[in-house]
Order: structure tokens, then C-alpha cells, then sequence
């Protein structure tokens, strides 16, 4: 008789604590979408990778896109400019970090913050590590890179912060060349 | 009668001038078995692909589909274009750009362009707002037992030129005879003597689209005008519900599982309820 | 709380005790959920938290909507494809809200007609039912502004003609008609201040709810038999009724999966079925699509509203006594509203001494017959405005007036009432008493 009472309230037991689970699952079930609804819709999360078409880009000059709300820099440079960054010892640097994320663990090295092996191609976001202005390009500044007018921060010809009060140099976003003429971001 | 209808409820009112637009009999349609259809129809991504094909080299001459964004086009569940080619097809439209002003190339992240032509409606969300057009009183029934709907009316709107009827061998200058279109205009000589139409269909402003070879498809699928139709209805079905697959599917999920909830739910209050419904009286 | 004697909330601990003579919120939840509740209650009476859902359900579907959605001419519709096509989950929340309306009128429907057959209106609930009438119209009011906002065709002319009823009060009905719609005809003004009222009569429904509950718990539920609980001494109550927790959550919990299963049986298979399709075209103020339907819950009393032209001769004789202020038009709009109220009405004019439909011969086939006729009328609401239709919606409509106004009042003279239970155990027990648990 007890055997039997036992496992009746085993077996009761077992069959609330499966309802109750069950009904946790179908609550979680619930909120779930209401949570993710709020993430980026399917139109925002397009805008995360556009494509840039650099075939007009001549040797010397600049191009800024906007992208995700932001102005990007893609600069083809001169080799004078090549050279005058290369030749930069990391120890004059302000950051050392390479600040590339396609590059996450580089160094400040002008190799680690361009785009293709000869370093023709810079892409960083045109937003100054200080305060996020937009600093002035084409050669301005005290190194021949970037100049940004908020607070007066020098950046050199690898888009390196050299001087004033900005912390870090420019971030290279995700970017590659999707073919010749086309870079990807994101 | 007619003095009861003229002096009705403002409700009535807009009923009955609705209705004198619609003064036309019945239309015929042709019922299909889509690839779509049923409670685990799935689409058919190549006849997605040839009906884009079929409504990029003729429909979207006059027709936008001013909600459908390009990229899609890549999504799973529908035509799977892969990405570069959904580029390159983008690049065929020219878009003002919301920012600029300016015209440019399209990219995916552009919405196909609106109608091109007056009084050529939007084909977005066309195959859901044919969809309850008939069964008995319009109650939808023949949607809910025989799978006919939106794609079907397209279908049918496309293949079914006919001919002016013998009532009206002149027709109605630059309007067509269609058997499927309900809510054209139909002359006097094909009216009885209520206002009702005697033939099915009527009058439509959109000349006959389609006709056979008018496009040539890549995976060589015989191009009749009725497979372009059918293709075109399907991709139009897509483009109206393209969420459509994922839907059933969170539907049918939800179904199951709740169907092992309530089973728990009905064992639980049983056993509460047993106690109190074995109790003797006293 | 209730007038049933029942064990109250005790706080036993130094912390419990604290907040209770601070804040006795945890004696209300308590004496709230274990309400007794007469354990002889069938499965019409899920119905209340069926609703309690569906009012959840909406408010929570509805401010995720918001969150994505625009209210104004331009950018509505194309919000709303947003939301079908790039929010994450959005077509399946947007599905729920849409259809959620209707589950929400089914439940609603059902509710009402449960409280008529088995006399829940009667004293001393009439409060709780004139409350339950005042959601009821909200509930319209609610579900008819939403239906407004995705800007389709449908949305667009409902929302023209309906609120072309206002315009058939005599005198101000026009300058009332412009106020509502914020100018000459219904445009962005009127979107915009329909969207903001949708957003917050669910809000007053929800605090109507908690007045309707409230109501309810101090008089006791009704039950199939219309016997009172026992009230003479906690004992005697115990024998009548069980407390809410876990009897009828439960109980009301299961019926809710049963429910929410052929929900998303309906959303993931044939979402737009209770749907008109004109409403995937986009508002034309230049065009009236051909056959303007309401939703299927307003048709019974859109029936009514038709039925009522200027060839009958209560319209006739209501002109003629008016000295033409009431025309056939305004007559509509005063018989829609007055089907209602005369709904609310039914406390007072329900004369029978007996409460329960159950032991009353002859008013289960007047009820039968209203239930029917409310069928009729949703049908007939949906047909074009012509004969037949025209006939049959006003006798339909002439039925559910006298159902009320003549057939309530003379019953309860007429008829004689079955011999009803002596207590609430006894009725349980005649239903389950025989049946001996095998545990015992």
C-alpha cells in the first residue's frame, strides 16, 4: 500500500514538474521574439557592408564615404607619403596599437594599417579618437596626414595620432578589396 | 427597391456606389496547383527566379514593386540569387537617391521603383489583395479548401484574353476583353435589363502581356506564355508574403508544442480535480 | 474582500508582517487568486481569462508594433510592410496583433452570451455586467481605430463610413463628424489621433477590467446553476466552492493551450482568412474598392445599423413623430446603439425569479433563438444591401429588440421554472458525487 502511494506521488509529482517546465519553455518562447524584435530590423542590417567603387580614386587623393552613419576616409597615397610613414620609428608614436581590425593584434607599423601590401590604399573611419570631429585631410597637419580643427590633434600619413590631445590613432574599419575597383566595407 | 437603396444608411450608400463599379457578372478563373500551396507548400526558387525574369523583361515596364526591397532577392526562401548577381541586377535601376537627390545605380539595399505608368498599380502586395476574391459570397471558402488565390487571379488576369463577345463586337476602345477581370468596365449591349453584366470578365486597360518565346529562360524551360504566367504569379506571391515558408514553420512549431503543453495541462488539472470529484457525499 | 467567508491572508514573518501594515499588496494578490470560486463552474466560464489573455497579448503586440510603425499618410502602409518584411519576427507579431483582435471578439462573444444564458447579469451582479458592457464598447471603439492604421483601403473608407454615422445626428451630426476627423474628410489628422486613442483605451479597457474583476469577487461568481455560495459559516462555504488556485488556473490554463493551439494554427497557415484583401492596397482616397465590409465582429450590429431603411414603417412613424428629425439614416445609427444598450439593459428587464437558463423551459429556446439570430445578423451584416438580405436582416434585427423588450419582461410571468438544486454540492455532486475516486 505505501509502495503504491509512493509512486503515485512520484509519478504526480514528476507530471507537475513537467507542466511547469513546459510552461517555462513556452513563457521563453514568448519573450524571445519580443526581445530580438528590437535588434537591428533586416533593412539596417544591410547597410552593415556596403560596397565602394575606388576606380575614380587617382594617386594622391581622397575619398570619404558614409558609412553606418559615419564618414570613412579611403585615401590612395603618393609614395612620398608611403615613405614618410614607413620610415616613422614606433617608438615616436602616441598609440602603438595597430587600431586595424583586420589586423586585431598588429602593431603600429604602416604595413599593419593599410589595405594592400604596398600600401597604396588607407581606409579609416574619419572620426578623431579625441572628441569625434572629423578631421581635415589632403595633406594638412603638422606630419602631412590629418588635421583635426576641434582641438588641434595631428595625425601623420598612416592616419597615426602624432600630436595633441586625441589618444589613439584613426580605426581602420573591416575592409577589402572585393575586386580591382571595389572595396568592401564590413 | 431601387428608392430603398438610394435612401439607406451612409454605410449602404458607399456600399452601393462600390457596387454599381462592380456591376459585372462572375469571372472565370483557372485553379493551379502551386509549389506554394498547402499547409507545407514550399516555393520553387527556380520558377522564383524565372518569374523575377518574366517581371523584370515585361511587367516592369509599367509595374513597380515599390515594397520589395532588391536584396532579398539573395534571401533563402525565396529566388537565392547569390549576392553579386543581386548587385549586378540592382545596377539596372535608376534611383533618387533619398539623401542626395541625385539619380544613380541601384544597390540591393533600394527598394524595387514604383509603377513607371499611370494608373499601373503596384505589384507588391498584389497576390494578397486578389486573394479573397471569391467563393461563396466572397467568404474566402475556396481559398481555404482548394488553395485558390492571389497567384491563381494573376494567372488567370494574364492568360485570359479572349476575343470581344458577341454582345459587344467592338469592345470598349483601348480596353481589352478578360474573362478573369472583375471590376472593369463593360458595355451597355452586354447588360441585362438590371445593369448586370451577361459575360464573364470585363474590360481592361492593360493590353495581353504575355505571348509565347517573348522571353528566353536560361535553364530552358519552355517559355508559353502560360508557364511566364504561372512563373510570374508564383514570384508575385513571393514578393506579397515572401516570409511566407518561415511563417508555417513557426505556426507548426507553435502547434506541436503547444498540443504537448495542453496534453501536460490536461493531465495536471485531472489529477488536481480528482480529489474533489471522488469526494462521496457526505 | 468577498462576501464568501474564506481564510485571508496571514503574514507570518517579521518581513511579511512589515510590508503588510505598510502595503497589504500581498494579502490583495492572495485574497485574489484563492477566491472561492464555485467548483461546480463548466467550460463556458474560461472565457474571463481567455479575455484577461487576449487584452495582454494586444497591449504587448501592440507596443512592440509602435515601436516600428508610423503614423501618418505618407509612411503607414509602407511601415507596416517594414514590419512584415524587415522587422525581426515582425510578420509573425504583426499576425498575432491582427488576429488577435478577432480571438479577442470570439472570446468576447461567447463571454456575453454564457452571462445571458445562465442570468450572470442579474442582481446582484449588475454592476459587473454594466461594467462588462461599457469594455465591450470600448473594446469597439479600440478595435475599430486599429483597424485604421495600417492605411489600406479598408481602413481608409471603414473609417469614412463609420464615422459617416456621426454625421446622421440631426443638427450637429456634421460639425461633430468634422471634429472627429480633424476636417472635411478623413486624412492624416484623423490617423494620427486615432493612433493615439488606440494606444490608450486598451489601457482604460485594462482598468475596467480590474473594476469588472473586482465587481465579480465581492458578489461571487455566478455559476451554471444560479444558486448562491452558502455564505453561513466558512465550512458550509467550502462545500460549494474551491479556491481559484490551482482549481481554475489550471483548469483555465489548459483551455487556454487548446485555444492559442488553433491560434497559431490560424497565424501560421491562414493568417489573412478573417482579413478583407483590400486592405493590402494602399488608402486611395479617389477610389472605394467595391464591396465595403467591417470586420466580422461589427457585422451583426452593422446588420442592424442597414437594416433599418426608410420604407419601414417604425422608420416611417419615428420620422412623422419626430417631425422629420429622425430620418431612416439616423434611425440606423440610433437602433445599432440601442441594440446594445438594450444588451446592458438586460439586468432590469429579465423579470424571472430564477437566474440559471438551465431551469427555465421555455427561455432556452428564446436564448437558442437569439444566438441563432445573432448569426444570421454577422451573416446578413456581410451580404450586399438587397433583397433578400434586406428583409431578413430586419426581421433578424426586429427579433433581437423584442427578445429583449417583450420576450425578457413576459417570461419571467409566464413561465414556470424548473425545480433548481437546493446547493451548489448538490449539483456537483449529482454530476461526479457517484463516481468513487480508486485511490479511496
Amino acid at each position: 500500500m505505501s509502495h503504491a502511494e509512493d509512486n503515485a506521488g512520484t509519478r504526480r509529482d514528476f507530471l507537475y514538474y513537467a507542466t511547469a517546465g513546459a510552461g517555462a519553455v513556452a513563457t521563453g518562447a514568448a519573450v524571445w521574439p519580443l526581445v530580438n524584435q528590437m535588434n537591428p530590423s533586416a533593412d539596417v542590417q544591410a547597410l552593415s557592408s556596403i560596397f565602394v567603387d575606388v576606380s575614380a580614386v587617382e594617386v594622391g587623393t581622397q575619398l570619404t564615404v558614409k558609412w553606418l552613419g559615419k564618414p570613412v576616409f579611403i585615401r590612395r597615397r603618393t609614395p612620398e607619403e608611403i615613405e614618410a610613414a614607413r620610415a616613422t620609428a614606433l617608438t615616436d608614436l602616441v598609440d602603438v596599437k595597430g587600431e586595424n581590425a583586420n589586423k586585431p593584434d598588429a602593431d603600429a607599423a604602416d604595413q599593419n594599417r593599410t589595405l594592400d601590401e604596398a600600401g597604396e590604399w588607407l581606409v579609416m573611419m574619419g572620426v578623431c579618437t579625441h572628441l569625434g570631429c572629423v578631421p581635415l585631410g589632403d595633406g594638412s597637419g603638422d606630419f602631412g596626414g590629418w588635421f583635426c580643427p576641434c582641438h588641434g590633434s595631428h595625425y601623420d600619413t598612416a592616419g597615426r595620432i602624432r600630436k595633441g590631445p586625441a589618444p589613439r590613432n584613426l580605426p581602420v574599419p573591416v575592409a577589402a578589396f572585393e575586386n580591382e575597383t571595389t572595396i568592401k566595407l564590413g | 427597391m431601387i428608392r430603398k437603396i438610394a435612401l439607406a444608411t451612409a454605410a449602404t450608400l458607399a456600399l452601393s456606389a462600390g457596387g454599381a463599379l462592380a456591376a459585372t457578372g462572375h469571372s472565370e478563373l483557372t485553379d493551379f496547383a502551386f509549389a506554394h500551396e498547402g499547409p507545407f507548400g514550399r516555393f520553387d526558387q527556380f520558377q522564383l527566379q524565372r518569374g523575377l525574369q518574366v517581371y523584370t523583361e515585361v511587367c516592369s515596364a509599367c509595374h513597380g514593386l515599390k515594397f520589395v526591397p532588391i536584396r532579398t532577392l539573395a534571401d533563402e526562401g525565396g529566388p537565392g540569387l547569390p549576392e553579386d548577381q543581386v548587385r549586378a541586377y540592382a545596377k539596372q535601376f535608376t534611383i533618387t537617391d533619398k539623401e542626395t537627390g541625385e539619380d544613380r545605380e541601384g544597390i540591393p539595399t533600394d527598394n524595387f521603383p514604383h509603377s513607371g505608368m499611370e494608373g499601373a498599380p503596384d505589384l507588391s502586395l498584389m497576390a494578397k489583395a486578389r486573394a479573397g476574391f471569391h467563393g461563396p459570397y466572397g467568404t474566402g471558402m475556396s481559398q481555404l479548401f482548394n488553395g485558390m488565390g492571389g497567384p491563381e487571379y494573376i494567372y488567370s488576369i494574364l492568360t485570359h484574353y479572349e476575343e470581344n463577345p458577341e454582345c459587344a463586337p467592338d469592345g470598349i476602345d483601348g480596353f481589352y476583353y478578360n474573362t478573369s477581370f472583375p471590376n472593369g468596365g463593360v458595355p451597355d449591349t452586354c447588360k441585362d435589363e438590371h445593369g448586370i453584366s451577361t459575360v464573364p470578365g470585363s474590360w481592361i486597360a492593360m493590353p495581353p502581356p504575355l505571348s509565347d518565346d517573348l522571353v528566353t529562360y536560361a535553364d530552358g524551360h519552355a517559355a508559353t506564355a502560360s508557364n511566364m504566367a504561372e512563373d510570374v504569379a508564383s514570384f508575385l506571391m513571393w514578393t506579397a508574403e515572401p516570409k511566407l515558408m518561415a511563417r508555417r514553420e513557426a505556426g507548426f512549431t507553435a502547434v506541436a508544442f503547444l498540443l504537448v503543453l495542453a496534453s501536460l495541462l490536461y493531465l495536471t488539472n485531472k489529477r488536481i480535480w480528482a480529489a474533489q470529484k471522488g469526494k462521496k457525499t457526505a | 474582500m468577498g462576501g464568501i467567508p474564506h481564510d485571508h491572508y496571514e503574514p507570518k514573518t517579521g518581513g511579511e508582517q512589515w510590508l503588510h501594515k505598510r502595503l497589504p499588496i500581498v494579502g490583495l494578490l492572495y485574497d485574489t487568486i484563492m477566491i472561492p470560486t464555485p467548483k461546480n463552474l463548466n467550460w463556458m466560464w474560461i472565457w474571463g481569462i481567455i479575455l484577461t489573455f487576449c487584452l495582454a497579448l494586444q497591449i504587448i503586440t501592440g507596443i512592440v508594433l509602435v515601436m516600428h510603425y508610423t503614423p501618418h499618410v505618407d509612411y503607414a502602409f509602407a511601415s507596416v510592410e517594414h514590419i512584415m518584411r524587415n522587422v525581426n519576427g515582425g510578420y509573425m507579431i504583426r499576425y498575432m496583433h491582427a488576429n488577435g483582435a478577432s480571438l479577442f471578439f470570439v472570446a468576447v462573444y461567447l463571454h456575453i452570451f454564457r452571462g445571458l444564458y445562465y442570468g450572470s447579469y442579474k442582481a446582484p451582479r449588475e454592476v459587473t455586467w454594466i461594467i462588462g458592457m461599457l469594455i465591450y464598447l470600448m473594446m469597439m471603439g479600440t478595435a475599430f481605430m486599429g483597424y485604421v492604421l495600417p492605411w489600406g483601403q479598408m481602413s481608409f473608407w471603414g473609417a469614412t463610413v463609420i464615422t459617416g454615422l456621426f454625421g446622421a445626428i440631426p443638427g450637429i451630426g456634421p460639425d461633430i463628424q468634422t471634429w472627429l476627423l480633424g476636417g472635411p474628410a478623413v486624412d492624416n489628422a484623423t490617423l494620427n489621433r486615432f493612433f493615439s486613442l488606440h494606444y490608450l483605451l486598451p489601457f482604460i479597457i485594462a482598468g475596467l477590467v480590474a473594476v469588472h474583476i473586482w465587481a465579480f469577487h465581492t458578489t461571487g461568481n455566478n455559476n451554471p446553476t444560479g444558486v448562491e455560495v452558502r455564505r453561513g459559516s466558512k465550512e458550509e462555504a467550502a462545500r460549494d466552492t474551491v479556491p481559484f488556485w490551482p482549481y481554475y488556473v489550471i483548469k483555465d490554463l489548459f483551455a487556454l493551450a487548446i485555444i492559442l493551439l488553433v491560434f497559431f494554427a490560424v497565424i501560421g497557415f491562414m493568417p489573412n482568412y478573417l482579413g478583407h484583401p483590400d486592405n493590402y492596397i494602399e488608402a486611395n482616397p479617389l477610389s472605394t474598392p467595391a464591396h465595403i465590409v467591417p470586420e466580422w465582429y461589427f457585422l451583426p450590429f452593422y446588420a442592424i445599423l442597414r437594416a433599418f431603411t426608410a420604407d419601414v414603417w417604425v422608420v416611417i412613424a419615428a420620422e412623422w413623430l419626430s417631425f422629420g428629425i429622425i430620418d431612416a439614416k439616423f434611425f440606423g445609427v440610433l437602433a445599432m446603439f440601442g441594440a446594445i444598450a438594450v444588451m446592458a439593459l438586460a439586468p432590469w428587464l429579465d423579470t424571472s425569479s430564477v437566474r440559471s437558463g438551465r431551469y427555465r423551459p421555455m427561455f432556452k429556446w428564446w436564448f437558442a433563438l437569439l444566438c441563432l439570430d445573432f448569426m444570421v445578423l454577422m451573416w446578413v451584416g456581410s451580404m450586399p444591401a438587397e433583397e433578400p438580405y434586406a428583409t431578413i436582416s430586419l426581421i433578424a434585427s426586429a427579433y433581437w429588440f423584442a427578445y429583449f423588450l417583450v420576450i425578457l419582461p413576459l417570461l419571467g410571468v409566464i413561465e414556470k421554472p424548473l425545480p433548481q438544486p437546493a446547493t451548489i454540492e448538490d449539483d456537483f455532486n449529482a454530476h461526479y458525487g457517484s463516481k468513487a475516486h480508486p485511490a479511496e
